[in-house]
């Protein structure tokens, strides 16, 4: 008996391209995630450039000629307190981009987890989380980090507490989200295959739900960091932020408090506002691409 | 719909308030923060007090608030005042309670929040709905193009955007303020013009920053619509155009549009209250933010449990809306 030809020739001939490419092409199809992701990647090329390359002392006040508009010494101006608003703008995006994914990151991981318990074990488990959740809905986030971050001490509020101060009040979104989709996975086959052939509560959750989940906490992740990165602008807006960090929304309240379009210096609150525009639009476009990669429903056909 | 339901939804409206009060009650008590002491402290390095007297002072105004009895006793009080409405006193201007501050303030932010969110939910219904109805013509489905664009630029933002270039640029409205300098209120018709003219911007401001939501979810309800049986056999029977757009597409995408709203009115009140402020605009905004500033903690808390009241409140009422948008509901 010798072995058929067909069985080497097979398996070359219906080779699955790989993964990148595969990737690459998916882009092509969902035109949103591509430039999203695009400007991501420009703006991480600038704070990363920038932070090799800049001076980190003019970020903070005093450090360069005031109030000068943009020039090609100084392409984005400098504001009243003397900050080069080039650097202030690569020190914000950095420690904007830390708030998001910190806040973020820490917000979808307790989602994840409370998702998976309340549905994986139901019964008043579920019913409790759920409704805490739904009971801390409706409650305006930001007023309540309003009251968090009053209550601290000034010096207390750094990059750091403000990214927990967000994070505390924004799990409920990636619970809920996580915990629909847990439920539909768990009527499905293949689990009541893993569970009558023995495996366990952990491998089921790891090995068989986890996996298929990744694209939706991938997207939970981003729309997670997207809210973080608004909450902590709105905070840093009202005054409320780590005042003496470049934060992009520190930058527009001080702006904002000297009347910076009255006496003319139009750049001082526009640049960061273009910043911030860039960050939470490229966030928007992955997010909603990422929706469109996990829910094959709202995936468009080619 | 029936009591049981009424009851539910009565309940929940509580919860929520009763959580947002315990959260704000017990959050400033863990914090190593002392209100009085650093108001009065204020006090006494502006006005020279001497030590004893500030001490007595602030002893005095503990017990006034209450704040030397034990902790259960205190949150009770203070869950019956929530019910009464009673925030207490302002600490900055001391005679005058919380609910005057507010109640001072809110006509401006009612009156904004209003007309802003009618508008936009109105024009980002109807230009999403549009721009899913294959019947429209070209140039009027892609009228919703730009504002879907938008989406992603909060209101603060639009705010900046349209100071920049209406009024530093081309200086056709005010910079910010409620009404010119050197205008004494007045019920006055060039008063009345002033005033709505200082309105514009945040209002545009606040329409734009929203209005791409909801053409977008709109958009949504209405592509899925588009391939339903329904729609085809509406055709077939000889419906006109406008019949199909109004009692098919409208209609249809009505009950999930306003369960977006209910749930995205959080960030439409808070997306009013940062641009009220950034226009310096006297409303509930601006109390908040003069609040922070003088460490005037009695409004900042009752105002972040009176705009959750609120919210709470909205969110019930819109709830009792849905068995007259959706017969399903209604029937069952």
């Amino acid at each position: 008996m010798t072995t058929t030809p067909m069985a080497d020739t097979e398996p070359q001939a219906i080779r699955q391209p790989s993964n990148l490419t595969l990737f690459l092409r998916y882009l092509r199809r969902n035109k949103g995630l591509a430039i999203g992701v695009l400007i991501l990647i420009g703006l991480t090329l600038f704070t990363v450039i920038g932070l090799l390359t800049v001076n980190p002392k003019q970020a903070y006040p005093l450090s360069v000629a005031l109030k000068q508009p943009p020039s090609l010494k100084y392409p984005f101006g400098t504001d009243f307190y003397g900050r080069n608003l080039l650097v202030a703008m690569v020190y914000g995006m950095y420690q904007t981009a830390l708030i998001g994914l910190l806040a973020g990151g820490i917000g979808t991981a307790i989602g994840v987890v409370l998702g998976f318990t309340s549905a994986y074990f139901g019964g008043w488990i579920d019913a409790t989380i759920r409704t805490i959740c739904q009971i801390l809905t409706p409650i305006p986030v930001l007023l309540i980090q309003v009251v968090v971050a009053g209550s601290l001490d000034k010096r207390d509020v750094t990059i750091l507490t403000m990214s927990i101060i967000v994070a505390m009040l924004a799990w409920m979104g990636p619970t809920l989200v996580v915990r629909a989709q847990v439920m539909t996975m768990k009527e499905r086959q293949f689990v009541s295959v893993a569970k009558l052939s023995g495996v366990s509560d952990m491998g089921i959750i790891f090995k068989e739900i986890l996996p298929n989940l990744l694209p939706f906490i991938a997207a939970a992740f981003v729309g997670q960091v997207f809210s973080a990165v608004f909450a902590s602008f709105y905070l840093a807006i009202l005054g409320l932020g780590p005042l003496r960090e470049p934060l992009l929304g520190n930058l527009i309240w001080a702006a904002q408090n000297q009347g910076a379009f009255f006496n003319g210096w139009w750049w001082w609150p526009i640049i960061p506002s273009c910043a911030m525009i860039l960050i939470l639009g490229a966030l928007a476009l992955v997010n909603m691409g990422l929706d469109e990669l996990a829910n094959p429903r709202v995936r468009r056909t080619e | 719909m029936n009591f049981k339901v009424i009851a539910k939804r009565l309940l929940f409206f509580v919860l929520v308030v009763w959580a947002a009060s315990t959260i704000v009650f017990f959050i400033p008590r863990l914090s190593t923060r002392n209100a009085i002491r650093e108001r009065f402290g204020e006090l006494a390095r502006t006005g020279g007090f001497s030590p004893g007297d500030v001490e007595r002072l602030i002893a005095s105004m503990n017990q006034q608030f209450g704040l030397d009895k034990p902790l259960l006793e205190q949150y009770w009080q203070y869950l019956n005042n929530i019910i009464r409405m009673d925030f207490g006193y302002s600490l900055s201007k001391y005679p005058t309670t919380v609910t005057e501050v507010i109640a001072q303030s809110l006509p401006w932010t009612i009156g904004l929040l209003v007309v802003t969110t009618v508008l936009s939910f109105a024009i980002g219904t109807l230009l999403g709905a549009i721009s899913a109805w294959p019947k429209a013509p070209g140039w009027l489905r892609g009228i919703a193009t730009p504002f879907i664009l938008l989406t992603g630029v909060p209101p603060v933002i639009m705010g900046i955007l349209l100071l920049f270039f209406i009024g530093f640029r081309l200086q056709w409205l005010p910079l910010g303020g409620s009404y010119s300098v050197g205008l004494v209120p007045n019920w006055s018709w060039s008063f009345f013009f002033d005033l709505m003219r200082h309105q514009i911007l945040p209002g545009l401001a606040l329409i734009l920053g929203s209005l791409g939501g909801w053409v977008l979810s709109m958009r949504g309800m209405g592509v899925t619509i588009q391939g339903e049986d329904y729609v085809n056999f509406a055709e077939h029977k000889g419906l006109s155009g406008l019949t199909i757009f109004r009692d098919y597409y409208l209609r249809n995408g009505l009950l999930p549009q306003v369960t977006g709203l209910t749930l995205a009115l959080g960030t439409v009140v808070t997306s009013a209250v940062v641009v009220e402020n950034l226009f310096g605009l006297p409303g509930i905004g601006k109390a908040l933010d003069l609040a922070i500033r003088a460490n005037d903690f009695p409004v900042i808390y009752g105002i972040v449990i009176f705009i959750t009241i609120a919210i709470a409140g909205m969110m019930m009422l819109l709830e009792f809306l849905y068995p007259i948008l959706d017969p399903r509901i209604r029937n069952s």
